[in-house]
């Protein structure tokens, strides 16, 4: 069951599940598609999770009731969200740092780490905790890790790193408690104003492997 | 061109236009002015672009030396206080800096954030077509060190302004902030729901441009660690396993999987940042169509302001 909750004066956060699901996250994203093709009245942005969709609003144009009104009559209408564009992200495994402790703690050989790695049907659900941090879902299950007891400062950009089901890109200089390992040329930050981030929620990646010497030719470092 | 370059900049001092906004789906929340309402006053004074930058200072202050030109500004937000040189001014007022002179902006009596603005152009870098500074990563407009220096373009003189600039009842730090329960108060006791209504809340120094976290009674979640992360919003009160509240300010993390017992109406953040360490704050529940009407008031005496202040 869809349940819309008002925050505060100005969002309506609308549930399509409690735990995290494909079929939760497919309408998330048809609902989003929608809105964009069919704003409400003083709509300001709206923001794609896991199971719900953040509807944020102007309130001195419009108001809860109204905004609900707007998004069960989008609801009511088919909802057929966009094609996603799947995306080849190259990844060098080479030194990795913790790639022989997910080996080790997998209990599998750190050339089936890779292999379950590059196996993984790779989806983006949400962006959160800095910018263009895309938390894609699809890691395969051997791979499922906590992640480490105290999180490890300065791990630069372009870092392959995994914990739990998910896997994700770093783009910034940040903190991380996940466990990194490969190293990727792809900028999911892009510096491109027309583009600046490079994945749309929703969208898929695929993982290929790239040695040190290809990893090296494709690098381009951040200006 | 007028130049000036930072004799002093303590920590959290940031150049801010009014945000970047539609960002949040990216990881990237809307940043700007911790205090909207002081800094459009502010931006008023010289009917300055609302996508024009300021410099937000925090409690560390601020010091410029004018080494070339000269350029009227405005001070605008919290009981700061203001110096030229030997004189010592306030906030809330509005002056012209001259070549060789040294304005100070420091802590006074009350407030924690303090806008400058210039009549000109206020010359900073720009992340996504906003100068607005997100304190984690620095992009934006950044953040001002010791030694830089701030330029501002078709700078101009305005004596006619200088003065003071009324400071509205409504820009004083605001010790009872309202706030609708939810999106996830269904994980809290009745009684952590009904110490939040009732009970005082501490600010504690633990806040910056992310956050401010409160001292106060445990608001324990109630098997909610595992909630899926979802999206946070500018005022939510989110509670970590520790049952200590965070009130999420400019520069909040997008999504996490911490409940929000309740969210602060946003009128009442530009108030409740000017609060300073350990000044006590109550929170008092408010329904959604309530908080809409607060929002409306608040933007009427905002607009009424400015209508008259022009």
């Amino acid at each position: 069951m869809t349940l819309y909750r008002p925050i505060a004066d100005h969002a309506v956060l609308v549930e399509f599940g409690t735990a995290i699901s494909d079929t939760a996250h497919a309408q998330v994203l048809a609902l989003d598609q929608a809105l964009a093709a069919n704003p409400c009245k003083g709509f300001r942005e709206a923001t794609p999770a896991f199971v719900n969709l953040l509807v944020d609003f102007d309130p001195v144009q419009t108001d809860h009731a109204e905004v609900e009104a707007h998004l069960r009559r989008l609801s009511d209408q088919p909802l057929t969200p966009r094609t996603p564009a799947t995306w080849d992200v190259p990844v060098c495994y080479e030194n990795a740092p913790d790639l022989a402790e997910v080996a080790r703690r997998t209990g599998l050989s750190t050339e089936a780490v890779i292999a379950a790695h590059l196996g993984g049907d790779y989806r983006v659900f949400l962006y959160g905790f800095a910018p263009g941090y895309a938390y894609m879902g699809g890691l395969p299950e051997p791979l499922k890790l906590d992640r480490k007891a105290t999180p490890v400062r300065g791990v630069p950009a372009g870092q392959i790193i995994i914990a739990g089901a998910m896997c994700l890109i770093t783009t910034l200089v940040m903190p991380t408690g996940w466990w990194i390992i490969g190293r990727t040329p792809t900028r999911v930050l892009t510096g491109d104003d027309a583009r600046p981030f490079l994945f749309d929620v929703g969208d898929h990646i695929h993982f290929h492997r790239v040695s040190e010497a290809q990893f090296a030719a494709r690098f381009e470092p951040l200006p | 061109m007028t130049r000036l370059r930072v004799a002093f900049a303590g920590p959290h001092i940031t150049f801010q236009d009014a945000g970047r906004l539609g960002m949040m789906r990216f990881g990237v929340p809307a940043s700007g002015p911790m205090d909207r309402k002081a800094f459009a006053i502010a931006q008023s004074v010289f009917s300055n672009p609302p996508e024009a930058a300021a410099i937000e200072i925090s409690l560390g202050g601020l010091a410029l030396d004018c080494i070339e030109g000269s350029v009227t500004f405005a001070v605008v937000g919290g009981g700061f206080i203001v110096q030229i040189g030997a004189r010592r001014l306030g906030a809330w007022q509005v002056h012209t800096l001259h070549q060789g002179e040294r304005l100070v902006i420091r802590p006074g009596p009350w407030g924690c954030w303090t806008y400058l603005v210039f009549a000109g152009h206020l010359i900073t870098p720009q992340w996504l077509g906003s100068s607005a500074t997100h304190g984690q990563s620095g992009l934006g407009g950044g953040t001002l060190v010791s030694g830089q220096e701030v330029m501002v373009q078709d700078a101009r003189t305005f004596p006619a302004v200088e003065g003071a600039i009324p400071c509205p009842i409504w820009a004083r730090p605001r010790p009872l902030i309202h706030a609708v329960l939810g999106p996830q108060d269904r994980f809290f006791s009745s009684e952590s729901l009904d110490d939040l209504a009732t009970q005082p809340f501490y600010l504690t120094n633990s806040y910056d441009r992310m956050g401010l976290r409160l001292r106060g009674p445990s608001l324990t979640p109630v098997g909610a660690l595992s909630i899926p992360s979802e999206p946070i919003l500018r005022g939510s009160v989110q509670v970590a396993g520790d049952g200590l509240a965070t009130v999420m300010l400019a520069d909040h993390g997008t999504t996490g999987g911490y409940p929000k017992i309740a969210t602060v109406v946003s009128d009442d953040l530009d108030g409740f940042v000017q609060l300073r360490p350990n000044d006590a704050v109550r929170f008092k529940l408010v329904s959604p169509a309530q908080a809409v009407a607060i929002a409306r008031a608040g933007d009427r005496a905002l607009r009424a302001y400015l209508t008259r202040a022009c």
